[in-house]
């Protein structure tokens, strides 16, 4: 399979990441070179064989619902650009 | 048991376009949050109305390093769900990163369950009306987070956002496109609420965004739907539009007719309906398209490599199920069947458990459903209403109620005396039985005494008497008279055979 640069550019788009115009073609190059070698995997016969998810026979591990976090606004906001009133302040966005 | 109460399908709504006669077909998503103390993947609460971005942990914040891990409890009130929807519930299921960018969703994905949902299909009998029903498929439910919220009018120039609902579990319970008209969607969603509220695994506040749909409306010619129905080929309905994001009914039903007649004037006037994202605007009644929406649409969805499959134990399902309480439909028809109440009175009644609940209290006591009925939706239910008061407020408990169905039961009170009885209990409390006896309410079922109240009326009223040989209906006069001089209390019954008697009627 193989990317070309209008791919690209959309990809980039959708992951928010700027790509220079100039750019763009490398990128292409790169990401079908990526593609191509992963269709080689294609190549092995898995037929009836279940997808691994973990290298060790691991069950997905549970929390009971208690109320163990939060409750630190100033923590969580400390980072943030911008912060009024206990809210996190963004460029505004409305439909 | 009984099974379902027997039903017709309803007729699909039909709109007349100004060419030809058009039919709706509609399907809905239903975010429904999930009942829980935490939240689906971190420790922090779910409470409503809590100081902004305090309910957050540094997971919800999507803070480098942090890892989901999954609620087990929110993951038994999808099962709950499941079983109360009669659903298939699978064993393995599976999470995926839906990506995309918005101010309130800091990890730039949502997690969800699009290629493996936990509960797979099921079915919902939306009530239309006694012996009205359409039977509504479920096509799955799936786990997922909520987002958090965006604030637009504090400042002219910036939104500001709330992560308290960051992460809050959500089920999203899709349907078949088996709805055919607005009032079937609404009543849908009444149908859907009203078992999430038995089961206890959403409270259902919708003012509060916790129930909220997505309505997916296309029509089609009279005939088409039928048709898919047959094939399952989705080529013979229409293009269809979702309409995002509502919370109430009333919005509900009126964005699906304002939208089923942008497409009818759309496609008659030889035009083709674009399949879009669309937002119903109530101020102005009409939906209109989200664009920034389609572009986004490109989630990118991908297993996600935080989390294993959830498996879950066909036992641990099975203990689920055992505690399953009755439901809307089973507990309806067991009314109609064992109390020999109307379905429309059923109706009432299961509307909320609550209701069901303090109805059969009341008739444990007096042991009579239509008179427990009776009382519980006109008197209780009508005075409740008129204070503004829920059945949990009610001055009068069950227990007394009760007891004052049993009384005009057994005959010790009449009807008309039950009314001030009813009303003593409701303002001042106490015990009917004592409070009959005490007051000296007791229905006068001592024949001779009723019948020296029989003769006096007749004695005193020589023209009414001859009037009412001439036209016998002018007994009940006689019975009013007698009712009035013996206080109520004479058994109405009794009195009416008297004066029939003693009249020669």
């Amino acid at each position: 399979m193989s990317i070309d640069i209008d791919t690209a550019r959309k990809v980039a788009h959708l992951a928010r990441i700027a790509v220079p115009e100039e750019a763009l073609p490398e990128l292409a190059r790169e990401l079908s070179g990526i593609l191509t070698f992963m269709e080689q995997l294609n190549e092995v016969d898995v037929e009836g064989i279940e997808p691994m998810t973990s290298v060790t026979p691991m069950r997905l591990k549970r929390r009971v619902d208690e109320v163990t976090d939060g409750g630190y606004q100033d923590k969580i906001l400390k980072n943030a650009p911008d912060a009024r009133e206990g809210f996190f302040a963004v460029p505004k966005v409305v439909e | 048991m009984l099974d379902h109460l027997a039903f017709e399908p309803p007729k699909p709504k039909v709109i007349a376009g100004a060419k030809a006669d058009w039919e709706l077909v509609i399907g809905l998503e239903v975010h429904a949050q999930v009942s829980s103390n935490a939240k689906l993947f971190s420790g922090a609460s779910t409470t409503f109305g809590a100081e902004p971005n305090s309910n957050v942990a540094f997971v919800d914040a999507a803070m480098p390093g942090m890892l989901p891990v999954i609620n087990e409890y929110c993951v038994a009130q999808a099962v709950r769900t499941g079983l109360g929807l009669k659903a298939e519930i699978n064993l393995r299921s599976a999470f995926d990163r839906k990506n995309y960018f918005y101010p309130d969703l800091p990890q730039g994905y949502q997690i969800s369950q699009l290629y493996h949902p936990i509960v797979g299909e099921g079915e919902i009998i939306v009530d239309m009306g006694p012996g009205v029903a359409r039977r509504v498929r479920i096509e799955r439910i799936h786990l997922e987070q909520d987002a958090g919220k965006s604030i637009h009018d504090m400042d002219p120039h910036m939104s500001f956002v709330d992560l308290n609902r960051t992460g809050v579990a959500l089920m999203e319970i899709v349907s078949r496109p088996d709805i055919r008209g607005p009032e079937e969607a609404a009543a849908y969603v009444g149908k859907l609420r009203q078992i999430l509220r038995y089961l206890g695994t959403c409270d259902g506040n919708m003012q509060n965004g916790n129930l909220r749909a997505d309505v997916n409306v296309s029509i089609c010619k009279p005939g088409a739907y039928e048709k898919y129905q047959e094939t399952g080929d989705f080529s013979h309905l229409g293009t269809r539009c979702e309409i995002k994001n509502m919370n109430s009914m009333r919005f509900i039903q009126a964005a699906i007719e304002y939208e089923a007649r942008r497409q009818i004037a759309i496609v008659e006037d030889g035009g083709e309906v674009v399949q879009e994202t669309r937002l119903y605007d109530p101020d102005k009644n009409e939906t209109r398209s989200m664009r920034s929406k389609e572009e986004a649409h490109d989630y990118r969805y991908f297993p996600c490599p935080d989390l294993l499959p959830l498996e879950i134990e066909q036992a641990w399902v099975d203990d689920i199920a055992a505690t399953m309480p009755e439901l809307p439909d089973e507990k309806k028809a067991r009314f109609v069947g064992d109390f020999g109440l109307s379905e429309y009175d059923a109706s009432v009644l299961t509307a909320e458990v609550e209701n069901a609940d303090y109805f059969e209290g009341v008739v444990a006591v007096c042991a009579d459903g239509k008179g427990a009925a009776n009382w519980v939706i006109n008197e209780l239910f009508g005075r409740l209403k008129k204070e503004g008061h829920e059945i949990g407020e009610s001055p009068v408990s069950p227990e007394q109620l009760g007891g004052i169905v049993k009384l005009i039961k057994s005959g010790d009170i009449s009807g008309k005396i039950a009314k001030d009885l009813f009303e003593i209990v409701y303002t001042e409390g106490g015990d009917p039985a004592e409070i009959v006896e005490a007051r000296g309410m007791k229905q006068v079922t001592d024949t001779g005494a009723i019948e020296k109240a029989v003769d006096e009326v007749i004695a005193g009223n020589p023209a009414q008497v001859e009037k009412a040989k001439q036209n016998p209906k002018l007994a009940g006069w006689f019975v009013g008279q007698v009712m009035k001089a013996t206080g109520g209390k004479a058994n109405p019954s009794a009195v009416d055979a008297l004066v029939k008697e003693k009249l020669g009627l």
